[in-house]
């Protein structure tokens, strides 16, 4: 068997390429939603465009809204619209009242069916999830909005209010302003240049200064031990971190597990000195999520820097440190 | 034993088909919500038209698709399956052998970190104007089914490129294996540099038949049925192969290229199941171990009936996976490897000894 024929299987697998991707393409225009037919006065029309880039076209303000991400949960609630609410996904938790909502899945696994049933209006959801094309080729409003910035957070802010037809929406966005701001002036001017861990979870992935975590610790005064040029949730090679030896790490109780027994750890100022925040789960729950509890977020932050971070910072208190470490073995 | 082995097969076929018939209907009544709750909806008198719409969409948009679909993707797995373990002449292998389970994973991946990462990036200060740029690309628009689909036949081509061929088998099987743990680390790397897209690659890399469609139910039936017949007519190289490669040889087969037809079906199937409902495992794998346990046939009929058994068994599991825990799903790929694998672990001891299955 001397001759390969292996054009001949490049131009089988080359066919068989152009082909699917044929298939795909028709799949994908056949499931482009059909747009709602507007047959309420225009002046009540919705339009606006999401984070997909796509124009998206209500008849009216939705009256019944899905919504599978526990941000946009709370935007709405924020507004003051969370009795338009019908379903929510199996993480909203907050505020409490949405936790008798019936649940529809998570936000990546919805349940298609379910969510039908709800008849909504409209489904606010993140960009990334499978379920989006499904519900649009189902003839169900989808509006994708991506908050992971503070700048995105004021922006989710301002299309939420243009999706409900909510006047003046940025007072939400101006409350969480002067929240951060207040629980800014509250961290005590010692506890200012301290320079922080903050891990999200046991990866490690830790916080980053470009992220709205980072972000809101930067306005506290805080310096963030992962660079902006890391990324918002970079993972991390354990020992970066005791190579930058925080004066405070700031961790969730459901990541604390185990992390003095990393190696190298409990040698870390932080540790040694117990100069550590362990955020219970509801606390965690604010801490992570880009929307209107940001302001709550930034009091727990700033409460966590007042007690276990003053008079300890930055080469000020690297005299200090020393002379409060923990006496070694006496002889 | 009864009959003979004709009859057996005629037997199987007939008792597949039946379980997918009565599968149809049981899947459309199960989910959510029961089918005694739309029942009123749809046929009651005096239910508000909005109501009746939204019982018929559940039924005949949503479930009917979903079953049908489950149908489909059991049965190109089942058919792979049997395709797979023929050509490589080896009871272990299974579709995703070539590669295409890693080269789907890697497109979805992709296009994951294109979509989520770029639109973080245009909100975010230091967005930079690559990825704003790439967030209107063609990988994009084309969609994950579209990623997942190209990522698997690209993977195969690359396979078949570092095996110079399909003459050797140990050669395709080795650059299978390498391909689906290189594209695996790319994988991973691309998932360590957007972390967002890590949930959403979770819910693919486990498999789901809740986002099929009649589109992509159309489309799988078609590409299902130019597979069936398209396997049926190059049984006979996996008969000749099976007595050993120079045996094949000896009966004048052209192998390479009824080879490399086959290598087609194979990567067409699994890219196909793959890009409509995620990873499942087992199915491919467990499929053509079942029928051989209950009767011994040539391949042409063996890919047939392994074919229905993938896609019994994954409707099945399609519909257990909905009602076990209704109103929330499990997902069906924990199913079918639990029920698959316990069913061919029983007939594996039942039958140990001279003869047995494996």
């Amino acid at each position: 068997m001397k001759p390969t024929p292996v054009r001949r299987i490049l131009w089988v697998v080359a066919i068989v390429v152009a082909l699917g991707l044929l298939m795909a393409a028709l799949a994908r225009a056949q499931s482009l939603p059909t747009p709602p037919i507007v047959n309420g006065p225009p002046a009540l029309a919705v339009q606006m465009t999401d984070d997909r880039g796509r124009v998206i076209t209500l008849p009216r303000p939705p009256q019944r809204i899905v919504s599978l991400l526990p941000s946009l949960t709370e935007t709405v609630c924020a507004l003051d619209q969370c009795h338009r609410l019908v379903g929510v996904d199996r993480y909203s938790n907050w505020p409490e009242t949405v936790t008798r909502l019936p649940q529809v899945g998570g936000g990546l696994d919805p349940n298609i069916e379910a969510i039908v049933a709800l008849r909504p209006d409209v489904v606010l959801m993140a960009t990334s999830s499978r379920a989006l094309a499904r519900l649009e080729s189902l003839g169900v409003a989808v509006v994708a909005l991506e908050p992971r910035s503070h700048a995105d957070v004021q922006r989710v802010i301002g299309k939420l209010g243009q999706v409900l037809a909510v006047p003046d929406a940025q007072r939400v966005w101006r409350h969480i302003d002067a929240a951060v701001e207040a629980a800014a002036q509250s961290v005590p001017p010692a506890a200012r240049g301290v320079r922080v861990y903050f891990e999200v979870n046991r990866g490690p992935y830790g916080a980053g200064a470009s992220s709205f975590i980072g972000e809101t610790l930067t306005r506290l005064g805080a310096r963030n031990i992962l660079p902006a040029s890391l990324g918002p949730f970079p993972k991390l090679n354990p020992e970066f971190v005791v190579r930058a030896d925080p004066d405070l790490i700031m961790v969730g109780a459901r990541s604390m597990e185990g992390l003095t027994e990393r190696p190298g750890w409990s040698n870390m100022r932080a540790v040694r000195e117990q100069r550590l925040c362990v955020f219970p789960p509801e606390e965690a729950d604010v801490l992570v999520r880009p929307g209107p509890r940001m302001a709550e977020g930034a009091r727990i932050m700033a409460r966590c820097l007042a007690s276990k971070a003053a008079g300890n910072a930055g080469n000020a208190g690297k005299a200090g440190n020393a002379a409060k470490a923990p006496v070694a073995v006496r002889p | 034993m009864i009959g003979t082995v004709a009859q057996r097969g005629r037997w199987l076929a007939g008792l597949l088909l039946l379980a997918s018939a009565l599968l149809v209907p049981l899947g459309t009544g199960v989910g959510s919500v029961g089918l005694e709750n739309l029942w009123p909806a749809l046929w009651g008198d005096g239910t508000d038209p909005a109501a009746r719409a939204m019982a018929w969409q559940i039924v005949w948009d949503i479930r009917l698709p979903r079953t049908l679909g489950a149908w489909c993707a059991g049965a190109l797995l089942g058919l792979a399956g049997a395709v797979a373990q023929g050509l490589f002449r080896n009871p272990l292998a299974d579709p995703y052998l070539l590669g295409s389970a890693s080269g789907a994973s890697l497109g979805v991946a992709t296009a994951l970190a294109l979509m989520g990462g770029g639109a973080g990036m245009v909100g975010s200060a230091g967005g930079s104007a690559a990825a704003m740029v790439f967030s209107g690309h063609w990988l994009v628009r084309l969609g994950l089914t579209g990623a997942a689909f190209a990522g698997a036949v690209l993977a195969v081509l690359l396979t078949l490129a570092l095996a110079r061929g399909v003459q050797h088998t140990l050669r395709l099987l080795l650059a299978g294996v390498i391909v689906g743990v290189v594209l695996g680390a790319f994988t991973s790397l691309i998932l360590l540099l957007s972390p967002d897209s890590l949930q959403a690659m979770q819910a693919f890399l486990l498999g789901s038949t809740g986002f099929v469609g009649w589109t992509s139910c159309v489309l799988m039936a078609g590409v299902w049925l130019l597979c069936v017949v398209a396997a049926w007519a190059l049984s006979r190289v996996l008969d000749g192969l099976a007595l050993g490669e120079s045996t094949a040889h000896s009966l004048g087969l052209p192998l390479a290229p009824l080879r490399a037809a086959l290598v087609a079906v194979l990567a067409l199937a699994t890219g196909t199941a793959v890009a409509q409902t995620g990873l499942i495992a087992f199915v491919g794998l467990a499929a053509p171990h079942l029928v051989r346990a209950v009767v011994k046939v040539p391949h042409g009929r063996l890919m047939g009936l392994a074919s229905l058994m993938g896609a019994v068994l994954l409707a099945g599991a399609d519909l257990l996976a909905r009602g076990l825990i209704a109103p929330q799903e499990l997902p069906v790929g924990v199913l079918t490897a639990v029920l698959g694998g316990g069913y061919l672990l029983w007939l594996m001891h039942r039958r140990t000894g001279p003869g047995g299955v494996l």
